[in-house]
């Protein structure tokens, strides 16, 4: 029973990793950028929910309804501010470009509002703590709550790219951006609500992480890692893959965490390079470089 | 008939090498031009002005008087102007009739029914209606090319810009293909189309345009340009073209 139990808290903080996974594979899967500031930026949902309900004094749930259409407009900003004219200058300059905005981000955030840590748990009642129990299995209500926000998010999403104009137009435009223009796509227009639909998916999972659990101005960076590894593990650009990346992930922490409280950590990252080397040797590049080494000492 | 498309002094520039050079073009309403020249000599880039897809270094382009130069390829498909590519470019992970989609709704501005009737009928007139539920990425060469001019047709072009759609095609495909672009002449569409096989090309166009090295060398009746000592000694070298 412990080990289930394990299992399944792996299970549902999964559904976390998938729903902070999914604007990156959004993006990357739309534009080809790899968003460096993904995890800053769901750091900055979280404090602008923070800041709106507690200075409008409204609940926590009204703060994430009016953080996410701002997350948007910052989508549409960081579209034709930062990734296009980035994506002018080849590959590797977006990269750079977000690494500097999340550099940006997280130290403004900190002359802002300090390095004490933050959390929604006070201010959403007993949602924080509440579970049901069954026999020795703990079910944390927020948990469930976030895994089905993560279903909703992948599957609408999923839904919206198969079955919507936008969505044939979202795809349009990542197949082929210039073929896309030569067919009436406004591709600028496409990829600026593509940016935009990707900040509020980050935004949900800023909320999420304050909601669960806490956030200081500097906790982007390892929010990056974890939705980074679950993209990796899923498989890039692919939405349920997303899912099952971050299940993975989380009960490859709930099972190392198990073992050895300081395991948690390593053993999601080994599963990780693990998938990732795997992914490498059946790509070819492994195998393709132990040839060259040895053809080389031949 | 009345003017559709001109161009006055169009230039393109990379950096030192200007690769349409001076270029003046017209397309009349319902006319066929055909394009000829040797590699290199612009014909492509030309196509690409005259499409939006790359913005001029000079000169202007006006479609039914209004200037447009400065507009880009969405907006110039959404007024009129279609292209298929020479290397067809489908939406690869969208059935046949989902790439037609998007061009009837956006390039077209057809809405709900009108665009799916509109991209139909497109499949149809291209023989392509048989293959609307497959996957664009199965399809071989000749259906690639037929899907690239029905996309093209479902945005509701006046005029089609095309790029050696015959290449790459058997004589009888390329025999196919000129049907289906004679079609949409008599649905009243004007042609600019470049292409190498000429013998195909004449069979549709009645002015025939000769480019080398950037800049129209010959313009005509298609005989007689194929004729002009200019065109058989900067095109092929040779003293007969056909």
């Amino acid at each position: 029973m412990f080990w289930l139990n394990q299992i399944l808290q792996g299970i549902l903080l999964g559904g976390y990793y998938a729903l902070l996974a999914a604007g990156l594979s959004f993006l990357f899967g739309v534009m080809r950028v790899i968003n460096l500031a993904h995890g800053s930026l769901a750091v900055l949902g979280a404090f602008i929910m923070m800041v709106v309900y507690q200075a409008l004094g409204i609940s926590p749930l009204g703060g994430l309804l009016l953080m996410l259409p701002i997350m948007a407009l910052l989508g549409v900003a960081l579209q034709f501010l930062i990734i296009e004219p980035s994506l002018k200058g080849g590959a590797l300059v977006p990269l750079l470009a977000t690494f500097g905005l999340a550099l940006i981000c997280d130290n403004v955030l900190f002359s802002i509002f300090g390095a004490d840590t933050r959390s929604f748990a006070a201010d959403i009642g007993t949602l924080s703590y509440d579970s049901w129990n069954i026999g020795s299995l703990y079910i944390s209500k927020l948990a469930c709550l976030v895994f089905a926000v993560a279903l909703l998010v992948l599957g609408g999403t999923q839904l919206l790219l198969s079955r919507t104009q936008i969505g044939r137009r979202i795809r349009a435009t990542a197949e082929d951006e210039d073929a896309a223009r030569l067919s009436g796509v406004d591709t600028r227009l496409i990829r600026a609500a593509t940016t935009a639909l990707a900040m509020v998916m980050v935004g949900l999972a800023g909320a999420a992480l304050g909601a669960s659990g806490s956030f200081d101005p500097y906790a982007g960076g390892p929010q990056l890692l974890y939705a980074f590894e679950a993209v990796v593990i899923g498989g890039t650009g692919s939405l349920w893959g997303t899912l099952i990346g971050g299940i993975v992930l989380g009960v490859s922490q709930g099972v190392g965490g198990a073992i050895n409280t300081h395991l948690s950590q390593i053993a999601g990252h080994v599963v990780f390079l693990i998938v990732l080397i795997a992914r490498l040797y059946q790509g070819g590049e492994i195998s393709a470089y132990l040839r060259r080494l040895r053809v080389r000492f031949a | 008939m009345s003017l559709l498309l001109e161009a006055n002094g169009l230039v393109k520039r990379y950096g030192a090498l200007a690769v349409v050079n001076g270029v003046d073009f017209r397309v009349a309403e319902n006319e066929a031009v055909g394009i000829v020249g040797p590699n290199g000599a612009g014909k492509t880039s030309l196509l690409n002005l005259l499409s939006g897809a790359v913005p001029v270094s000079e000169g202007r382009i006006a479609l039914r008087g209004a200037i447009i130069t400065g507009q880009d390829a969405a907006w110039r498909c959404r007024h009129g102007i279609g292209r298929s590519h020479q290397v067809p470019k489908p939406f690869g992970g969208m059935t046949v009739f989902e790439n037609l989609l998007v061009a009837a709704t956006q390039g077209g501005g057809f809405i709900q029914h009108e665009a799916y009737d509109r991209a139909v009928d497109s499949l149809e007139l291209c023989g392509m209606l048989s293959a609307a539920n497959r996957s664009a990425e199965t399809l071989g060469l000749l259906e690639r090319k037929r899907l690239e001019l029905a996309r093209a047709l479902a945005t509701g072009p006046e005029l089609l810009l095309l790029d050696e759609i015959g290449g790459g095609l058997t004589d009888g495909e390329a025999l196919d293909l000129v049907e289906v672009i004679l079609d949409l002449r008599r649905r009243g569409i004007a042609i600019v189309w470049i292409e190498h096989i000429v013998h195909i090309l004449v069979k549709v166009v009645t002015r025939l345009v000769c480019m080398d090295a950037g800049r129209i060398i010959a313009e005509g009746d298609p005989q007689s340009v194929l004729k002009d000592p200019v065109v058989i000694s900067a095109y092929l070298g040779s003293e007969e073209v056909v």
